[in-house]
């Protein structure tokens, strides 16, 4: 045996990939990939404003897709700022509730006989139907932003804590006691496994609550306001303004849509070692 | 501290190299509900040797590992890892290295290695310095900020490796630390061991269900036999390290110790 001798590396030893994607590659992957979807939505519009215009459907009961652009334009000024209110108010309980379901599940994680008392309670708190919650909270904290922040945390913070203690939960057993023999704390092993493992769970939880943040400042709104994109809706219905609700839900969808993006970034950002996802 | 990983022979703690006993077993029996998985288990090497542990899986080979790694208490008989019997100190004593490589994917080949420093509160940078030399003298130089996952399965087994001897413990513990390779790397890191140990030495012990890879690495190599586990039979190899792999293999010495490991198997 050669000692002393370096050993052989060879070219298979490091699989770096040979070259980065091109500016102009990603963006023909990317519209590889979402071709479908804005072709589909393209031809759902059309299919929609044909059915209006042929068959004549008024615009109270049923607005066109371009009834729907036309009225951005005349009620620019009250959607506006009816938008700032709820992104505010979806973003703060957003950021609320990652940080209590996080809190939460590195604490249930890491006392056992408190995951065994709160679990239960936590998962029945969500058969509570928040639409019979929000008028209450309204009575208990006033017609401001402090009880839609309540509800959109409450509504996020569920599937950040039940994902992120999945995946605390899941971390391989050698990997545990591999680091007890490297002299590991329990607070090390936490810190340097436990928490960096779980960090693509937290984000899948991050997304899904991401999806449910606008409903539950809407949900607020409906239950006593006198701003936002709720508010909005619910004022334009009696009078039969259709095309200002749909106006409503397209910004909403915006906001959703935004936050999920937001969310996918900061987890690309946060877990760059991640093995690459099917976008959804 | 890799401060004092030197080449000189001196092992770790200071003590002087190659005196006294390093691993000793007394009658050491588990069983885990119904299955008696060890039985009598009765066997010591001295310091910096090393032992190799062969036999049918499922025949508590890894079992016995745990026990000796303080991770596990037996059911009968004592053990002792250089004078230390309670299993927190054995656990201080002892580096366990697992088939799997078990590297954090979100950490550098460097920073998986520091682990056990920065796990005894050694700053991340002091870490990182203290290390850095080994991958060089360990055939890692360039490799340091490379994640595992763009690692072939032999280089992850090498800075799995590093980690262990960075984490400076007297006694490693492998358990069929190449399982996972195909046979030409297997061979060559298996040579690569060799060579680690031959600068750094420790007491290790070693367990695959791999007669010759016994027979290579180790000077005393156990034959347990299927479940439950009991010592069948113990052979001294004790092979030069510095000749070719070829010749020992082919020797009539290696041969004859390999027929009677597999008999004793059965």
């Amino acid at each position: 045996m050669s000692a002393g001798a370096p050993p052989q590396l060879s070219e298979e030893d490091l699989l770096v990939p040979a070259t980065r994607p091109t500016l102009g590659k990603r963006l023909g992957s990317m519209t590889r990939t979402y071709a479908s979807a804005v072709v589909l939505t393209l031809g759902l519009l059309v299919a929609w404003e044909l059915t209006v215009r042929l068959a004549h459907i008024p615009e109270y009961l049923l607005p066109s897709p371009t009834q729907i652009l036309g009225d951005f334009k005349t009620d620019w000024v009250i959607l506006w700022p009816a938008m700032w209110v709820t992104l505010r108010e979806v973003l703060i309980g957003f950021v609320i509730a990652t940080a209590a379901g996080i809190g939460l599940a590195v604490l249930l994680h890491l006392s056992g006989p408190l995951r065994r008392a709160l679990y239960p309670l936590l998962i029945g708190s969500q058969t509570i139907p928040i639409v019979v919650l929000a008028p209450i909270l309204v009575i208990l904290l006033g017609y401001g932003i402090l009880p839609k922040l309540v509800i959109v945390a409450l509504i996020c913070f569920f599937p950040i804590v039940v994902n992120g203690l999945d995946g605390l939960r899941a971390v391989d057993d050698d990997f545990i006691q591999m680091m007890y023999t490297l002299d590991a704390t329990r607070w090390g092993i936490f810190r340097r496994v436990e928490f960096p493992g779980a960090l693509p769970s937290f984000f899948s939880g991050m997304r899904i609550a991401a999806t449910f943040a606008a409903i539950g400042a809407v949900f607020g709104e409906w239950s006593g306001s006198n701003a936002g994109l709720g508010y909005v809706m619910l004022e334009a219905t009696p009078n039969l303004l259709t095309a200002r609700i749909f106006a409503a839900i397209l910004m909403l969808t915006v906001i959703s849509l935004a936050l999920f993006g937001l969310v996918s970034l900061m987890e690309r950002i946060a877990v760059p070692w991640a093995p690459k996802r099917e976008s959804a | 501290m890799p401060a004092e990983l030197s080449s000189n022979g001196n092992g770790p703690h200071g003590a002087s190299a190659d005196d006294g006993v390093g691993i000793q077993l007394r009658g050491i029996g588990k069983r885990f509900g119904e299955i008696v998985a060890l039985r009598g288990i009765d066997f010591e090497i001295q310091r910096h040797s090393r032992i190799g542990i062969v036999g049918p899986s499922g025949g508590g080979k890894s079992t016995l590992l745990h026990i000796v790694a303080g991770l596990m208490e037996p059911d009968t008989g004592e053990v002792t890892v250089e004078g230390a019997t309670a299993a927190g100190d054995r656990l201080a004593r002892c580096a366990l290295m697992p088939q799997r490589d078990l590297l954090l994917p979100w950490r550098t080949a460097l920073d998986n290695a520091t682990i056990a420093l920065e796990n005894r509160g050694i700053s991340r940078s002091e870490a990182r310095n203290r290390t850095r030399p080994l991958f060089a003298r360990f055939g890692l130089a360039m490799f340091e900020d490379v994640r595992p996952a763009q690692l072939s399965g032999g280089m992850r087994q090498r800075v799995s490796f590093l980690r262990t001897l960075v984490a400076d413990k007297d006694v490693l513990l492998l358990d069929e630390p190449f399982g996972a390779l195909d046979s030409i790397t297997r061979a060559q890191m298996q040579e690569w061991l060799l060579r680690a140990l031959g600068e750094e030495p420790r007491t290790v012990l070693l367990v695959t269900h791999d007669v010759e890879e016994a027979l290579l690495l180790s000077k005393v190599v156990v034959v347990l036999s299927a479940r439950p586990g009991r010592v069948v039979r113990e052979l001294t190899a004790d092979f030069p390290t510095d000749a070719p792999r070829r010749e020992i293999v082919t020797s009539p010495k290696f041969v004859a110790l390999k027929e009677q490991a597999l008999e004793a198997i059965g």
